[in-house]
Parts: C-alpha cells; sequence; structure tokens
C-alpha cells in the first residue's frame, strides 16, 4: 500500500473514532479508557512480526528479543484490558423493575 | 512506489486486519449504552483474535532446515522449515503476559481503576518503544527496507573499498519509526508517573521545577532536531537520544500536574498510546493499527476535551500544570471564621427520611473511603420509605473520566438512578436534601459568582438551591483541591457531617433502620 492510501484511511478513522467517542454516554467513560487500552494494544502485531523474524546477525538476535518483549507487554494490556472492560460492563445494571406481584405487596403494605 | 511494496502481506491478511479494525470500531460503538456494550466488547476481542492469528500465519517464524540443504535447494535458494522452537517462544510470552494481566484484571479493586489504566497505558508506549527498536535493528522482516533501483544511488551508498554499507532503511519509514518511538516512550514515562501519584506512591502534589517551561520546549526542539538527524543518517546514536529524551520529557510534562488534573492526564496519555499505535501502523503498513490508533487517539483527545470544558480551563494551562500550588497563595489569606453549623447522623437520618427528593453528589473523597456500597445501602433504606433517590454525576468527579460511575455500578446502583450535570442540575430546587459526598469544589458557588476564584466558570451543582444540604467532610479544615473555601459551609440550609464518610453513611443507615 502506498503512503497516501494509508494516510488516507488514517484521516477517516479520525473522523469514524470523533464521531463514534462522542456517542459513547458518559457513564461508560472508564471502561471506554479500558477497552481503548485493550485494543491500543494492537501493536502487538509489530511485536509478533519482530519475535518471528529470522535473521542474522545481532541486530536481528536483539530484535527478536524486544519483540518477545512487547509481545508481552502488549498481551498484559489486552488480556487485562478486555478483562477489566467485561468486569466492569457486568456490573452496569437497570433498575430491576417492579413485578406486579411486588408492588401489590408493596401497597398491602402502606 | 516500488521501493515501498511490501512482499510479505497477502492481501487475505490485508483484508483480515481490516476486519479487525471495524471489529474495533463496533467495539468502541457499542459503549453509547450499557446494554449494547457487552457486545461491543465482545467484538473487539474477536477484533483482537483476528489480527492476532493473522500475524501468527503469516509470520510463522522460519528457520533453515537443520538437516542441511539438499544440493537442489542451494540451487534454487535455500530449504526453510517452520521454527516450532521460535513459535513456542512467542506462545509463552502470551501465556505470560495474558496470565498477568488476567489476573490484575480479575483481582484489581475498581477504586484503583485510574492507577491501572495509568499502568496500562505505561505499557503500550513501552511495547511501542521496543516493537520500533526492533524495525529500526531488523529491518528486513518489517519490510521497510528501500529497494535501490538506479546504479548512481547505489554507487553513491557503497562505502570506500566498495564495502556495502548497512541496510537502508526507507526513509518515510524512519519518521514513522521515530515518532512512534519518541510518543510511545512519552506516554511510558507520563504513565508511570500518572500511575505513581494516582497509586498514591508519590505525592499527588505539583512539583514545579524552576524554568520547566523552557526546559520542556528545548527538550522538544532537541527531539525534533534528532528526529531530522536520524532522518538523514539512520544513525544509532541519534534514535538513542530520540528514546532517552523523550523519556524524559514525559516525565518532566507529568510531575507538575496536580491529583485533581489527574482526569485530563489519564485522558491525554489515553490519546497518546494511541497515536503510537498508529504511527507504528504507519511504519508497518497495518491498516488495524491505524484504525485503532485514530480511534484510540480521538478518543482521548475528546476525553481530555471533555475534562478540561467541565474545569473551565484550557488544556495548555492544564499541561502548563501547577494548578493547586497556584492557587493556594491567593485563597489563603482571606481566612475568617465564619459561623457554620453542625449536624449528627440522627439529624441527617431524621430529615432525610422525611424528605421527598434526595440527590446524592459523590466525589474522589466517597472513593477514598470506599464508602459507596454503604452509600446505596443508605438510599436504598430511603427509597423503602418512600423518598426518591438520585445520584448526580460531575464530568471531573474523581480521578478519571467516569470514575463515579464505575464505582455506583459496582455498588449495584442502577445506571438510570445516576445522571450527568446538565441533565440534573435543573431538580435541585425541587430537592429537599443535597446530599455531599466526598465532593467539594463541584459544588461551590464561587465558580458561578467569584471572578476572582480560581475555578471561575467551571459548571457547578446548583446545590446552594436545595432546601437542606448535607455535607459529609473530613474536618472543617481542609478545604478543596483548588484550594479555595466552600460558601456552601455557611449557609443556613447547610448541616456540616464532619467524619469518615463511610462512618458517617454507616450511622446514618442505622439511624435510618431504627
Amino acid at each position: 500500500m502506498d503512503f497516501i492510501s494509508i494516510l488516507s484511511i488514517f484521516v477517516m478513522a479520525c473522523f469514524v473514532g470523533y464521531y463514534v467517542v462522542w456517542s459513547v454516554t458518559p457513564a461508560l467513560h472508564t471502561p471506554l479508557m479500558a477497552v481503548t487500552n485493550a485494543i491500543s494494544s494492537v501493536i502487538v502485531v509489530g511485536a509478533l512480526i519482530a519475535a518471528a523474524a529470522s535473521g542474522i546477525g545481532t541486530g536481528a538476535g536483539v530484535s527478536k528479543w524486544l519483540g518477545l518483549g512487547a509481545v508481552v507487554l502488549a498481551s498484559i494490556n489486552i488480556f487485562g484490558g478486555f478483562a477489566v472492560t467485561a468486569r466492569m460492563l457486568a456490573m452496569y445494571k437497570k433498575k430491576e423493575r417492579q413485578t406486579p406481584a411486588a408492588s401489590a405487596k408493596r401497597e398491602e403494605r402502606a | 512506489m516500488n521501493a515501498m511494496e511490501h512482499s510479505a502481506t497477502p492481501s487475505w491478511a490485508m483484508l483480515a486486519y481490516l476486519i479487525a479494525g471495524v471489529l474495533f470500531i463496533l467495539a468502541l460503538r457499542g459503549l453509547s449504552s450499557p446494554s449494547s456494550s457487552r457486545a461491543g466488547n465482545r467484538y473487539g476481542m474477536i477484533g483482537m483474535t483476528i489480527a492476532v492469528l493473522t500475524t501468527l500465519v503469516t509470520h510463522f517464524p522460519l528457520a533453515l532446515n537443520p538437516f542441511g540443504q539438499s544440493p537442489a535447494a542451494i540451487e534454487h535458494g535455500l530449504e526453510v522449515v517452520p521454527d516450532f522452537g521460535a513459535f513456542g517462544l512467542i506462545l509463552l510470552a502470551i501465556a505470560l503476559g495474558g496470565g498477568i494481566g488476567w489476573v490484575t484484571a480479575r483481582k484489581i479493586a475498581m477504586t484503583d481503576m485510574p492507577q491501572l489504566v495509568a499502568a496500562f497505558h505505561s505499557l503500550v508506549g513501552l511495547a511501542a518503544v521496543l516493537v520500533g527498536w526492533a524495525a529500526y535493528l531488523n529491518p528486513e522482516a518489517f519490510g521497510i527496507v528501500e529497494v535501490v533501483n538506479d546504479v548512481a544511488t547505489a554507487l553513491a551508498r557503497t562505502g570506500p573499498e566498495g564495502t556495502v554499507l548497512p541496510t537502508h532503511i526507507h526513509p518515510q519509514s524512519l519518521i514513522e519509526m521515530a515518532l512512534g518511538i519518541a510518543i510511545g516512550a512519552i506516554t511510558f514515562s507520563g504513565s508511570v508517573i500518572a500511575f505513581l501519584k494516582l497509586a498514591g506512591k508519590m505525592s499527588g502534589a505539583p512539583i514545579m521545577l524552576p524554568a520547566r517551561h523552557a526546559i520542556n520546549i528545548v527538550l522538544l526542539l532537541a527531539i525534533a532536531f534528532f528526529i531530522f538527524g536520524f532522518f538523514m543518517s539512520q544513525s544509532m546514536v541519534d534514535i538513542a537520544l530520540i528514546t532517552v529524551l523523550s523519556f524524559v520529557i514525559g516525565f518532566l510534562l507529568i510531575i507538575p500536574i496536580g491529583g485533581a488534573d489527574m482526569p485530563v492526564v489519564v485522558s491525554m496519555l489515553n490519546s497518546y498510546s494511541g497515536w503510537a499505535a498508529a504511527a507504528m501502523g504507519f511504519t508497518l503498513h497495518n491498516t488495524a493499527m491505524i484504525i485503532t490508533g485514530a480511534l484510540v487517539g480521538s478518543s482521548g483527545a475528546i476525553l481530555s476535551y471533555i475534562m478540561c470544558k467541565a474545569m473551565n480551563r484550557s488544556f495548555v494551562s492544564v499541561i502548563a500544570g501547577g494548578f493547586g500550588a497556584a492557587a493556594e497563595t491567593g485563597g489563603g489569606a482571606a481566612k475568617e471564621q465564619r459561623p457554620w453549623k453542625r449536624g449528627s447522623a440522627e439529624d441527617a437520618a431524621f430529615l432525610l427520611k422525611e424528605a421527598e427528593n434526595v440527590i446524592i453528589i459523590p466525589g474522589y473523597g466517597m472513593a477514598v473511603a470506599q464508602a459507596q456500597h454503604v452509600l446505596r445501602e443508605m438510599a436504598d433504606t430511603l427509597k423503602k420509605e418512600g423518598v426518591n433517590v438520585k445520584y448526580a454525576i460531575h464530568p471531573v468527579a474523581g480521578r478519571m473520566p467516569g470514575h463515579m460511575n464505575v464505582l455506583l455500578a459496582e455498588a449495584n446502583v442502577p445506571y438510570d438512578e445516576v445522571f450527568e450535570l446538565e441533565d440534573i442540575n435543573g431538580e435541585f430546587a425541587q430537592a429537599d436534601v443535597a446530599f455531599i459526598i466526598g465532593a467539594n469544589d463541584v459544588v461551590n458557588p464561587a465558580a458561578k459568582t467569584d471572578k476572582s476564584s480560581p475555578i471561575y466558570g467551571m459548571p457547578v451543582f446548583d446545590v446552594d438551591k436545595a432546601k437542606t444540604v448535607m455535607f459529609i467532610k473530613r474536618s472543617m479544615s481542609g478545604v478543596g483541591y483548588s484550594g479555595v473555601d466552600n460558601d456552601v459551609f455557611y449557609m443556613d440550609q447547610t448541616m456540616m457531617l464532619l467524619a469518615d464518610a463511610k462512618k458517617m453513611v454507616e450511622e446514618i443507615v442505622k439511624s435510618l433502620q431504627h
């Protein structure tokens, strides 16, 4: 892909990001940060390429270990980020609707 | 454009990365409401799985055949076989990181969420630095080597006596790489400081260096200079200097910022981690990384904007830092003794029981005291008495955007009882009790009236319109983070409840249940 196509994708994605993020409800801003954290670890792609590369010389050898280190860091983020987001989102509950029976009981008591 | 061509990425893989990027967009889209958010999170996980699997398949580690090369292979190119040892090492790295992340995510207390997010940001930043360096050291693997087609350039790049100079990285990739490393390094060191401040391992007070603005500008110029140098020379000294100076500037940028400005800082670092990923995406020509980087970058930027607006401060002034310290000198002089009323838990319980509408305003103090569960118990007891209870949340309450909402959700407060500032501010006139727990500046009327106040112009709750104001505070001595005295303490209808927030609410619950 040439630079201009990549730049186009980037610019379009910035606009998509702008509109999508404004539509996020403020109550979910903390999960938003946690999940953006998790997805920004897509940098793991670069880490995997480095870790999987074969090559000759010290440069390539060091590069491989840097890649492996980055895989560890990004994996912490991927698993941690998605797990903590899931944990938070599971806590957001709506008000329990009163079943007719329960409200009748409450009226009786009153 | 031939030189830029990525030989290694097949079109199915490019499509897979695009799908991953779209799934990430859907992950954020899901957060528009709590009911769709869980599905959104799953989209994100699927997207990440696709991105990782695609990379593992297209970049499976290969090695020369250990059983030697057949004569035919030597003639037609060397024979390679899958390197399962290297692959195992990668799986081990994923398992190690994944395990640490998973356990941390399970164990972390919801009150500690801001420092966890800061810690996660620092990891993205450091990973970006490592990947950038890896790409610099092994450019062939990343497909960013410049292919020289004309003889003149090739000759120009040949050293004395015909020695071949080291591999030339494509100049454009050099810039992208340097930017990725610089942003990643700033994200890393900045997030580490933010983490230490949020976790209380370092004083939350702003640390002011003399001439810090000048130092920062000089450092930024130096980084720009070395990026240019790196572009010209591809020298390891330049990229090392870029890395070190970026670490230093990230550190210097965050130390002068005080605790209550942390919502802005955390959002800003969120944004940086996105831009770092995007820069790496440019280097690798990877759509998933570019889309994600743009999403995360704009997400963090928007959150910073919302936070700044909620404090009526410009982004620049927050980043310039030192809010708390500057305010203290102004507010300290005009201290006078004014009468205020102290209430007991029993008084509060009595008034709350009689009330029709109660609005609870939680702040960071509630998080510190871990009072959210007992607060919900109090609200439940009141609801049983027929009291209408609502929660009002200021955008900058707590240490990160949405911090209070998560804590209330953790305490099982239904999210449709929780309201944002602009949605509920009109209701204080009808409220019998405004119950302030651990908040201060966000209810300070000085923001509306006193032009000399450092928080002037910040949108605040109109608690002065409520019939009764209950203000839980540890003591009368401390003022809010901004260092400004609060007129609400001295109003006729205000009842100061001086105690630890959790203990006070527990006592109120006890008297309510009698």
